[in-house]
């Protein structure tokens, strides 16, 4: 490191975007405006399956301003098949999306036509003049709710059944003094950022070059995809990263208007720009969760559990995108969590229904899974009348036994291992931060009309993914430094971050630095933002670039300086010697180009992990519950800038507790999405939590990357609904209600309450 | 369709005219005609807050309010607030509280509490929540936005003090 007198790693600095968003002068992608921009509307199917029998447009492109109305028809035989990025299996390639409907719709808000007009008006008004004839088909809405396969190559509805595991589950359950069966599920919900997509596309027809703005998350691939679906060279288009306005998993991914838009700029030689409106976002962005679990947990008498075996059932909706069967293989995958559990055994089943389809939403799958054997463990512990905590103290994985393999659980996957932490620790650190010995009396309680009660959610969360990030680092003439990396920025301030790794191997202060991301004019190659790798892979190959750099600034120094290396040090963007004579790195970047490129590579993940506890109270007269207390404890190994990892941990608990309380996409039978606005899909505003705590903790840091990071975006939301949930049931244990099944409304827990009492009424 | 008329406005102290369709909202006006970019569209239906402008005094939403009901109007959007260069107290305390992620609800936000905080300069914790709960943010969980706001209420009390004297 550098001789700065004060390292920015490690500091919570105020950020480098704030100034621009604060002043309103951000970059997003409805900001763009370009000369002879035309824009997109795109008409999508009202319902949920049906045949379409004929599209007529002729009205739509008989009015004023219509530039062009495009169908399936307009691009071609073969329509383009959206590929799977993560875990290709063969089995779901059949059920990947076209780009377009063209015989058949299988969700509401399928594109089925796109109009480009010049203004967005104009586009909107003439979709309601384009008559499709439908041939109406049965809607599928639930599993094995329907004799008639979705796909016609297709026996049934499911597209991908295994099994994995590890041990002998069946001899622990046979030999356990105790087994319980649970099943639990959570709800279909989605991200939500508060910015929706958009794009826009411009096409230069003399050079047959492509330029998409508003791309991110995993632009370079997104480009692969493109290049061979518009049959262009990769080189022949830059895919731009803006601002962009939240991601959280959903955004960013390659959906049908990453090539609608871009084909409809070619088709026109005109730059199209298309912005997604609320209501169909919340029909075609990716929706998420919508997993269910039939759980088994055998034990001792003294609690220790010998055993696990889960069946993860998930509604895919209407086609498997981009992430493959991510969502239901990490629910089973993370089923174990943070406990020794010596037989698993897990199976998935992924199943296809008439819904907008599924990827992932920030902690895919762990979010689910902790919630079910959260649960499950409350449960056990409560029958074995052995107290909850003692219960998962007796059960945590060691540090000790660290590295513990968790192999098998993922077909696709490679041999893993929890790499560092101390389980125990972090758990007790939660227990005490939530007051578990002073409040424990109160479980259950009725105390003015509520009732009180204490959750606990153990989580170990995996981040980091492979297997490579790349880095550029350019000294400029006046002596600030630019950074290019691949990662890219979904909001969380990875400009800041970037700038703090570089900005203490370069002894560069923090506002000569400008960091510029995710484009793929940046770098030969780049790998995006997701799996909370960004300051994992992102980061560690900056500081290789900066490392590098340093080298070649000493090494000009030294012939600038005529001394050598080991007799100088970089202070403030200087090097100075010895000898007192000192160069600053704007004369030696005058002498000639100063640039270094930085990588890292590295399949091992991290593994994050902590507790979560919350302190509810639940008003058995109408359901309502209130989080009166709730904490948040996680070793993220390293965090670069405190302030950040707080406040993705904070924004985290609140995005999770909506999730347990109000996030919930509703379908009827038919398959008609029944509250896509903002009016009736509710997330959480500001009064709703305002008592919520977060400890980051920098315990052990991670073996597999310089900068012992273990990515921070995730572990805030991945054991909300355990803890929230447990909370709940036990205020809700002396009327003997159980929580299985989210979302916890009102009515809801209402619901749960008042049959509990009749149950109780008419045993007696 | 019924043809463009001009509309006056008062912009961030500036006045001028736009000439839009009947049907184009408040926010629509402000940046598509003016170019005023920082005032987000988060939802078009009046529910997330993103496009809250100030206009004669009142935070209200630009994507509910149609540009030519405007007519005559003062209007105070994010960018009348401060320059990024020259933030102003309100601006520096999100800044300094991380009250802001994505920036994309910021605008909103800003503009929501700076017309409270003018009215209001010394609404308690709840009072700020109630009002900030009309705008939706995805990223921070409130707390920081919260915060920030409750810091920067002495710069709006001086600037009543000084009203006054």
């Amino acid at each position: 490191m550098s001789d700065a007198a004060k390292l920015l790693v490690g500091s919570a600095v105020e950020r480098m975007e704030d100034a621009r968003f604060l002043s309103g002068s951000g970059n997003f992608a409805d900001d763009l405006a370009v000369e002879g921009m035309l824009h997109a509307a795109i008409l999508r199917s009202p319902i949920a399956h049906a045949r379409i029998v004929a599209i007529d447009v002729s009205a739509a492109l008989a009015m004023p301003g219509i530039r062009s109305v495009i169908t399936a028809r307009d691009i071609g035989d073969a329509i383009p098949i959206i590929p799977l990025r993560l875990a290709p299996l063969p089995e779901f390639e059949p059920f990947c999306q076209p780009v377009i409907a063209s015989d058949k719709v299988r969700y509401v808000g399928e594109p089925i036509a796109v109009v480009v007009a010049e203004s967005r008006a104009l586009a909107e008004d003439a979709l309601e003049t384009i008559g499709i004839e439908f041939e109406s088909l049965s809607a599928v809405t639930e599993r094995g709710a329907s004799e008639t396969p979705l796909f016609d190559f297709a026996e049934d509805n499911v597209a991908l059944r295994y099994d994995a595991g590890f041990g002998d589950p069946d001899a622990a359950f046979a030999s356990a003094d105790y087994v319980r069966t649970e099943r639990f599920s959570v709800q279909r919900h989605t991200a939500l950022p508060m910015e929706t997509r958009g794009l826009l596309a411009e096409w230069n027809s003399l050079a047959g070059r492509l330029v998409v703005t508003g791309a991110t998350k995993v632009t370079f691939y997104n480009r692969r995809a493109l290049a061979r679906m518009l049959d262009l060279g990769q080189d022949d288009i830059d895919l731009i990263e803006i601002d962009v306005g939240g991601g959280f998993g959903v955004r960013g991914e390659f959906y049908p208007e990453d090539f609608l838009i871009p084909f409809a700029a070619r088709k026109l030689a005109r730059p199209v720009k298309w912005i997604e409106d609320r209501r169909e976002h919340l029909m075609a962005i990716n929706h998420s969760r919508d997993v269910a679990c039939e759980l088994s947990l055998a034990c001792r008498s003294d609690g220790m559990i010998l055993g696990l075996r889960g069946r993860v059932f998930a509604d895919m909706g209407a086609y498997i995108r981009t992430n493959g069967g991510v969502v239901p293989a990490k629910a089973a995958q993370f089923l174990p969590g943070p406990y020794r559990i010596p037989n698993v055994s897990v199976s998935v089943e992924a199943f296809m229904t008439s819904k907008t389809p599924v990827g992932t939403y920030r902690g895919p799958g762990r979010f689910e899974a902790n919630f079910f054997r959260e649960r499950l463990i409350d449960m056990a512990a409560m029958d074995l009348g052995i107290d909850v905590a003692e219960f998962r103290r007796k059960n945590l994985i060691t540090e000790q036994e660290l590295p513990y393999p968790i192999d098998g659980l993922v077909p696709y996957e490679g041999p893993t291992s929890y790499d560092t932490g101390d389980y125990v620790e972090v758990f007790e650190r939660a227990l005490k931060e939530i007051g578990w010995h002073e409040k424990r009396h109160l479980q259950g309680k009725l105390i003015d009309g509520l009732r009180h009660g204490i959750g606990l959610g153990c989580f170990v969360e995996s981040g980091g993914a492979g297997p490579k990030e790349n880095a550029a680092l350019t000294l400029e003439k006046d002596g600030s430094l630019t950074v290019a990396v691949g990662s890219s920025v979904l909001g969380q301030g990875l400009e800041t971050v970037l700038g703090q790794i570089a900005s203490d191997t370069l002894s560069i202060p923090l506002d000569r630095i400008r960091v510029l991301h995710g484009s793929t004019t940046l770098l030969d190659e780049g790998f995006g933002t997701y799996h909370s790798r960004a300051v994992v892979m992102g980061g560690s190959a900056v500081l290789d670039a900066a490392t590098r750099l340093r080298e070649r600034i000493s090494e000009q120094a030294s012939n600038h300086l005529g001394r050598p290396n080991s007799e100088l040090r970089i202070v403030n963007a200087s090097v100075v010697a010895d000898n007192g004579a000192s160069v600053s790195f704007a004369t030696l970047a005058a002498g000639g180009e100063l640039q270094a490129d930085g990588t890292f590579s590295n399949d091992v993940r991290t593994y994050s992990y902590g507790t979560h506890a919350a302190h509810v109270t639940v008003d058995p007269r109408t359901g309502a519950v209130k989080v009166l207390d709730y904490v948040a404890v996680e070793d993220v190994g390293r965090a670069i800038n405190p302030a950040i990892v707080h406040g993705q941990a904070i924004g985290a608990i609140v995005q999770g507790l909506g999730g347990v309380f109000l996030d919930h996409l509703i379908y009827d039978d038919q398959g008609q999405l029944l509250n896509a606005s903002l009016a009736d899909y509710l997330v959480p505003t500001a009064s709703d939590f305002p008592v919520l705590r977060a400890v980051t903790l920098e315990l052990r840091p991670s073996p597999s990357n310089p900068l012992g990071a273990k990515g921070a975006g995730e572990g805030g939301i991945v054991a909300v609904a355990a803890a929230t949930a447990n909370a709940v049931a036990a205020a809700l244990a002396p009327l003997n209600v159980e929580i299985r099944h989210l979302p916890l409304t009102p009515p809801r827990l209402w619901r749960l309450i008042k049959d509990a009492r009749e149950r109780a009424t008419n045993a007696a | 369709m019924i043809s463009a008329r001009p509309v006056r406005l008062t912009v961030n102290g500036t006045q001028t005219t736009v000439t839009v369709e009947p049907r184009a909202t408040l926010a629509d006006a402000l940046r598509n005609e003016l170019r005023l970019t920082g005032t987000h569209l988060g939802c078009e239906h009046g529910v997330c807050g993103a496009c809250t402008v100030i206009v004669d005094g009142a935070a209200i939403r630009a994507c509910l309010m149609l540009a030519v009901q405007a007519e005559g109007a003062e209007i105070t959007t994010v960018e009348g607030l401060g320059s990024a260069a020259h933030l102003s107290a309100l601006q520096l305390a999100f800044r300094k509280h991380h009250a802001l992620q994505c920036g994309f609800c910021t605008a909103g936000i800003l503009t929501t509490a700076h017309a409270l905080l003018t009215d209001e300069p010394h609404a308690d914790e709840d009072r700020i929540r109630e009002v900030i709960s009309g705008n939706l943010c995805r990223c921070t969980g409130y707390l920081p936005i919260i915060a920030a706001i409750m810091e920067a209420r002495i710069a709006y009390s001086d600037v009543q003090c000084e009203a006054a004297q």
